[in-house]
């Protein structure tokens, strides 16, 4: 097993973030060169007019920028919040949606087209529906079993979920199948296409507020991811960390699904790409997943839009690049999970 | 000064499964808590951490009831070492260790250089020091166990609780492990732990505990309290005494 150290992982990670932006910046339908790109940007900071042609600007500031920074939050905070998950049920398997925060999202999300409400109504009613059904999750499981929260919270979270995804059929089986239907199953299916600059503030404010205490708690999550007797001898209230782990990162879940639908892999995947590259130490390994995490999904939406004539759906590709990735995993890590 | 069970029951939630035990692990003394599978000894010994809630009578950290300590203080305080397991993360033998730093670590638990040197410390001090860099889940069993005791040893606690340290070791390891048990305590630390071996209890510990179906049936010297009879009423068992010609014994089971 190889463990570099903690730079050298670091600035892997970072590497693939900035590689990412030059690609998703430069790559597409109406490619611009780097050095423009450079240039634009540069004098968007400077506040000088840049020289460039008024439709390259309007490329990469108003079309590939916001989808960058998109790109960008939603992978980080998946990425996080899978790493955070992961650390608090002890199993490198968990992903962000573990807790039903994906399946409420997508729920509040197909109602929201359903009633034809705006975007906003939309993506208001998918953030609120991931709030929600963790929060369900999270007093049904704490209130059943006593003893073993986390197994008692990893089983409600699958039984709410599938309920969830229930409701999700039936809304569809309702729906009206020739304009309703298809946006449900694009949305559902997750994409980032059409991000403007107006997405980016309901998707900042949450993911900014969540990953600050997520990677204010990574070291906590250390200890939490021992029995939790130990983590009690070891000094930690478990009850109120683990409450603070699951809000922040339920937090940051369903505003990035809120904001792109449902993206699946990237919180399981990416955590362990993370892992090969630091070890897993959660005061290294959060803050390295979230850098990862923005790169890797930045370099999965440039592909979708430039693969194929239409946009591939970010979940499709993500299934499609983490399955491999995942049966490799199993195959060469038998031992240990690192 | 001791971590004491003064009248204790203990049990899980709803259900209460021993009572009336009054205990004293005082600092530099090592105690020995001995008893049948299904005896007790472990819920007693995670009421005594604080970790389980008392049914009845009290749990005292150095005078105070243990529920009115916060954890962290607790931990600064109390160590404890579980029986080895292999974990989920493959974190190296120092990353575990560095997490016994945890309660002394300020708000966040963010570890030092000075943390991270004590752990080390602590990690040489018990013969391991070579394990530093390596995955905790790809040493041996025995191994794990010292990494454990480092862990505890790390909190420079007060008192140390150990349970059934042996349990799951080879042999020489079991030596080893006790071995170190028994210096803690002339370190001054307050030893207690689980076992289910009597020779363990007459050759290290300086009382020994009997629980026998949620009650103390003895409490005191091992060399006076250990016999057959004892022995034989405990296991429900009979017992063979081997005993050295210097006047040394052990126990044989059946």
């Amino acid at each position: 097993m190889m463990r570099g150290g903690f730079g050298r992982g670091l600035a892997v990670a970072v590497a693939v973030l900035l590689g990412g932006v030059a690609l998703a910046f430069t790559l597409g339908r109406f490619p611009v060169s780097a050095a423009d790109v450079a240039s634009i940007l540069w004098s968007r900071l400077t506040g000088r007019p840049s020289g460039m042609p008024g439709n390259v600007e309007a490329v990469v500031l108003s079309v590939r920028g916001p989808r960058v920074v998109a790109a960008i939050l939603t992978g980080s905070a998946l990425a996080a919040a899978g790493a955070a998950f992961q650390g608090l049920f002890r199993n490198p398997l968990v992903s962000p949606d573990i807790l039903g925060a994906s399946s409420g999202a997508a729920l509040g999300a197909v109602i929201g087209i359903y009633f034809s409400l705006g975007i906003f109504g939309i993506q208001s009613l998918a953030f609120v529906g991931g709030l929600i059904a963790v929060a369900a999750v999270y007093t049904l499981g704490s209130a059943l079993r006593a003893g073993d929260t986390t197994l008692a919270l990893v089983l409600t979270g699958v039984v709410l979920g599938s309920l969830l995804g229930a409701g999700v059929g039936l809304v569809k089986y309702l729906a009206d199948p020739y304009n309703q239907l298809p946006a449900m199953t694009f949305w559902l299916l997750g994409s980032l296409s059409g991000t403007d600059a107006s997405d980016l503030l309901p998707l900042l404010g949450p993911v900014l507020a969540g990953t600050i205490v997520l990677l204010a708690l990574r070291w906590k999550l250390n200890v939490m991811s021992l029995p939790d007797d130990e983590a009690q001898a070891l000094g930690v209230a478990t009850g109120p960390v683990r409450l603070a782990v699951v809000a922040a990162a339920t937090l940051v879940t369903a505003a990035s699904v809120a904001a792109a639908g449902v993206i699946g892999w990237v919180g399981l995947v990416v955590p362990h790409l993370a892992r090969f590259l630091v070890g897993p130490d959660f005061g290294r390994l959060l803050p390295t997943a979230a850098i990862l995490g923005g790169g890797y999904l930045l370099v999965i939406d440039t592909l979708a839009r430039t693969l194929a004539p239409v946009e591939i759906p970010l979940g499709i590709l993500t299934a499609v690049v983490g399955t491999p990735f995942f049966i490799w995993l199993l195959a060469s890590s038998r031992r240990s999970w690192s | 000064m001791s971590l004491s069970a003064l009248d204790l029951a203990f049990g899980h939630p709803g259900r209460t499964i021993g009572r009336g035990v009054t205990l004293d692990v005082a600092p530099g003394r090592v105690l020995a808590l001995l008893g049948p599978n299904g005896g007790g000894k472990t819920t007693l010994m995670k009421t005594l951490l604080g970790l389980l809630p008392a049914h009845g009578g009290r749990v005292a950290l150095d005078g105070r009831p243990i529920v009115t300590v916060p954890v962290n203080e607790r931990a600064r305080l109390v160590g404890y070492v579980p029986q080895a397991h292999a974990g989920a993360f493959a974190f190296t033998a120092l990353e575990m260790v560095v997490m016994g730093r945890t309660a002394r670590s300020g708000l966040l638990g963010r570890p030092s250089a000075r943390d991270r040197e004590v752990a080390a410390s602590m990690l040489r001090q018990l013969g391991i020091g070579h394990l530093a860099d390596r995955p905790y889940t790809m040493i041996s069993g025995g191994e794990r166990q010292l990494v454990f005791m480092a862990r505890a040893l790390a909190q420079e606690p007060r008192y140390v609780v150990l349970d059934e340290p042996t349990a799951s070791l080879d042999f020489g390891n079991q030596g080893l492990v006790m071995r170190q048990i028994a210096s803690l305590a002339r370190d001054g630390l307050g030893v207690f732990f689980t076992t289910h071996d009597p020779n363990q209890a007459l050759r290290y510990a300086d009382d020994v505990a009997l629980l026998s179906q949620g009650t103390l049936a003895a409490l005191g010297a091992p060399a006076s309290l250990l016999h057959e009879r004892t022995l034989g009423e405990l296991y429900g068992v009979g017992v063979e005494t081997v005993e050295a010609p210097d006047g040394r014994r052990a126990f044989l089971p059946g």
